[in-house]
């Protein structure tokens, strides 16, 4: 149902008896709430407009509403031998890391029993997992949004074609804006068939060596779609064509391992169940994610104490570290890239913020932006940064 | 001399304030100066600009739009002037800003894959410098040999093999520009994301009207190992139209997916001879791509589905050659019908892909009623119709027929679920349209987000979201639900 979504939005804009409005913390599954500034406001629970609405596998484009159980989603999708190619993370409940045993080559992976997340979150939130080096990320496959913008109005922009430059393209936006420009009401995204095979291939070397190595076959035609190198270990992930994948095999070496292994690995991987992460320590060592180019050499990190995990071919750098946010942020941005405190106690997100700062001009627009979207600040305030 | 619809006194006034901040080559203002910039692709609209600028570095860029800000004078940019959508059209009383002097490669780093260039590069420079490391710049826009990156970051442009390789927007890390007022913005950045808001996202496509493109980093690729490509012929429009949806079922993304009616084939073959089926009443080309063993296995798989949707019959590639041959007659599908038409006028809709023999109907009995006709090219791997429609504009009436023969497509297109343009924008010449598609909240909140990075309206003004003024006027009725846009305004 969607009035009493739209009843309630009308109802916070307009404010109480004193006429201030009111905050909203959008709330689906709950599985990403650690991700951004805390955020106050009364919560709002947008889970009840839910399902899939359209999909046609020979389109490549599924449309859901906010609150469809992202499991539900992929196992939609799976059932026509699709997915959503840039593997987002659930982070909601632990992932099932038991799936039953396939026979052959991996096929779409299982729903996760314990899972919250659902369609809306995935796209506020904006996650892509190991694929995303390869397929691209959650933004490159939006097609169209319906949002319930800030005065309580119904929007549409782009819709559930391919290619579509009328007007701007506000779909993408939407993405990773954290619920703070609008609620998602209805995503159209693309679609991609499930690779006909996949093989993980595992090396031992150092970070330095793996980084060139991943940026030098980034650079030839193989069909790499993830890969992750922590402690010495380098896993990478190929999908395709039977032929593509063990012509790749034998140009890059390494060795396979077991596929029921493989899967499981990747799991840990997107779901950051991996040892590495340790989720539970994130108290004690915040959880940084440093986007970067990917060729940046392991030692300009060096300021960074602390183990790291690399993913996304090199772009893509994990750090559980003790070290001050000021002097992460300046290591990120001196290699050209951004810092996020992925996981860290509310105090300490609230204390120093979660994304690299904005510059002025930027900074500028940004609040434009929210206050075209969501006049009376009514949106997650807050959550993406202090300022709005 | 000056034109009659230029004001002397104010481009006095405002030639006097650029003159001091640029070489005096770098400013026209005579008419036979700026008369080439009159138009662009699209050259049913013309209009003089006031001034044409051509700054040669960031700092003048910085320079004349710190002045037209202070002055109001609305800019419009301009990099190839290549665009079929009347999106650098100039205003009369505006500057026309020309990025096609900042033409350097910056660098170019082949163990990242990332090109760093000025928005005056053009698309296929790019893929040239950087064949020498087996990469290259993946969009490939028929203009690919003269339009600019700068134009196509404006645009969003894509190419016959975007349904793989992704539009402009997929492949685009980084822009540098300069708002209105001066300001550097770094929109995306070379890592694989950013902070804040998707900018970039919003930043490509955008048609010029929030920031000047300076710079840009784009991405490379490797240039797959081999490329084949079939040549499949139907003796059914639909019936071709089902199996490029029998490609995807199969679970196959090909790397081009392309298909011409009768019409377009007969007037291709007789310019570019690339051998086509002419009895065909549609022809598709299907590309496979990657290494030579994958390619052979995937056009296998093609064509036995090819053969099972009914082709009559089916070409493979056999060399490079003949494959780029297969590829030319496609590319040259404008030229060709500008040679069998004194004029034509391109449409850019999509539409779901299923909806396409519906929509082929349709345009058949447009061409009945308006009395002209109408070869079709389709990206049909992704949706995207290029109607081609065939006119003098030397006899009474027929530009006319035309733009209402082209109105009554494109919003057709919004009627079977698509859009009015996937890629070649909407500038002044979909404007009206734009009315159609979105109702007037949405068309509020774009201009919203216009006034986020341009809050006085002076670049690019007057294209691409209209003003509601402007739907009235237009009597273009949005419909949605049930629901009448623009209630708020009186109707006549």
């Amino acid at each position: 149902m969607l009035s009493p979504l739209v009843d309630a939005v009308r109802a916070a804009a307009a404010g109480g008896g004193d006429g201030k409005a009111r905050a909203l913390r959008i709330a689906g599954g709950g599985s990403k709430d650690f991700y951004g500034r805390p955020t106050a406001g009364e919560p709002l629970d947008v889970r009840g407009y839910a399902g899939i609405v359209a999909y046609e596998p020979t389109e490549l484009v599924v449309t859901a509403r906010c609150g469809t159980p992202l499991a539900e989603l992929e196992a939609t999708l799976a059932a026509s031998g699709q997915m959503l190619a840039f593997e987002p993370p659930h982070f909601g409940g632990p992932p099932d890391l038991q799936p039953p045993h396939s026979g052959g080559p991996p096929g779409p992976q299982p729903p996760y029993s314990g899972a919250t997340a659902t369609v809306g979150g995935m796209v506020a939130a904006g996650l892509g997992g190991p694929r995303r080096q390869a397929a691209g990320a959650l933004r490159d496959f939006v097609l169209g949004v319906t949002i319930l913008d800030g005065r309580g109005e119904v929007l549409s922009f782009g819709g559930q074609v391919m290619k579509n430059v009328a007007g701007y393209d506000v779909s993408r936006l939407m993405a990773g804006s954290l619920g703070t420009l609008g609620i998602i009401l209805e995503v159209s995204l693309k679609t991609l068939p499930c690779p006909v095979m996949e093989e993980t291939l595992q090396f031992e070397m150092p970070e330095d060596k793996a980084i060139a190595t991943l940026n030098r076959w980034a650079g030839q035609p193989l069909p790499v779609t993830a890969s992750a190198w922590c402690a010495g270990e380098l896993h990478v992930r190929l999908s395709g064509a039977p032929v593509a994948v063990s012509a790749a095999r034998e140009r890059m070496g390494g060795v396979r391992i077991d596929a029921d292994a493989a899967q499981r690995f990747w799991l840990s991987i997107r779901e950051q169940s991996a040892v590495f992460f340790g989720a539970e320590d994130a108290l004690v060592r915040p959880l940084w994610r440093l986007s970067v180019p990917s060729t940046t050499p392991a030692a300009a990190l060096d300021r960074i104490e602390g183990a790291r995990l690399i993913e996304w071919g090199g772009a893509l750098r994990w750090a559980a570290s003790g070290t001050d946010a000021a002097t992460i942020r300046d290591v990120a941005a001196k290699a050209g890239g951004h810092a996020t405190l992925f996981r860290a106690e509310a105090g300490l997100r609230e204390r120093i913020g979660v994304f690299q700062p904005l510059a002025p001009a930027a900074l500028a627009i940004h609040r434009q932006l929210k206050a075209a979207f969501d006049p009376h600040g009514i949106f997650n305030p807050g959550r993406m940064y202090a300022e709005f | 001399m000056g034109d009659p619809g230029v004001n002397i006194e104010r481009q006095a006034q405002v030639r006097a304030r650029l003159a001091a901040l640029l070489p005096a080559e770098s400013i026209l203002f005579e008419r036979e100066d700026t008369r080439p910039y009159e138009c662009d692709g699209l050259s049913a609209y013309r209009q003089q600009p006031m001034l044409v600028v051509l700054p040669a570095n960031e700092d003048e860029v910085r320079a004349v739009l710190v002045a037209c800000h202070d002055m109001r004078v609305p800019v419009v940019p301009r990099g190839a002037g290549t665009g079929l959508s009347g999106g650098a059209l100039p205003m009369g009383d505006g500057v026309l800003l020309s990025l096609a002097r900042m033409k350097k490669i910056l660098s170019l780093d082949p163990a990242a894959r990332m090109a760093r260039v000025q928005p005056g590069v053009r698309n296929l420079a790019i893929s040239e410098a950087a064949a020498p490391y087996g990469l290259y710049y993946a969009p490939d826009p028929s203009s690919q040999i003269a339009c600019t990156i700068g134009g196509n970051v404006a645009e969003n442009s894509g190419g016959v093999h975007c349904l793989k390789y992704g539009l402009t927007v997929h492949n685009v890390a980084r822009v540098r520009g300069l708002t209105i007022a001066g300001e550097v913005v770094e929109f995306g950045s070379e890592a694989l994301d950013a902070a804040g808001y998707d900018l970039l996202a919003l930043m490509i496509g955008s048609e010029g009207m929030l920031a000047v493109v300076t710079e840009v980093s784009v991405r490379l690729v490797p240039k797959p190992e081999t490329a084949r490509c079939i040549m499949a012929s139907f003796d059914d429009v639909e019936r071709a139209g089902d199996a490029v949806a029998g490609i995807i079922a199969a679970g196959i993304i090909p790397a081009g997916l392309e298909m011409m009616d009768q019409a377009a084939t007969r007037a291709v073959e007789a310019f570019a001879h690339a051998g086509y089926d002419l009895e065909a009443k549609a022809l598709l080309l299907c590309e496979a791509d990657g290494n030579p063993e994958e390619v052979a296995g995937e056009i296998a798989r093609m064509s036995e589905v090819l053969q099972r949707q009914g082709a009559t019959a089916i070409r493979v590639s056999r060399s490079e050659a003949e494959r780029l041959l297969f590829w030319a007659g496609r590319k040259a599908a404008f030229p060709a019908v500008g040679r069998i038409s004194p004029d034509y006028y391109c449409m850019d809709g999509t539409i779901p892909r299923k909806r396409l023999g519906e929509m082929l109907r349709f345009i058949a009995a447009m061409e009945a009623k308006y009395g002209l006709r109408c070869p079709n090219v389709f990206h049909a791997g992704d949706g995207n119709l290029h109607p081609l429609i065939l006119f003098d504009a030397n006899v009474p009436d027929e530009l006319h027929r035309t733009e209402q023969f082209a109105a009554e497509v494109l919003e057709k297109c919004i009627a079977l679920g698509g859009t009015i343009t996937g890629e070649h924008g909407v500038g002044i010449e979909k404007i009206n349209q734009m009315c159609v598609q979105f109702s007037a909240s949405e068309l509020a909140l774009m201009r919203g987000v216009k006034a986020a990075f341009d809050p006085d309206g002076l670049l690019n003004p007057a294209k691409n979201i209209p003003t509601l003024h402007r739907c009235a006027e237009h009597g273009g009725m949005h419909v949605r639900a049930g629901r009448l846009a623009h209630p708020e305004l009186p109707r006549f």
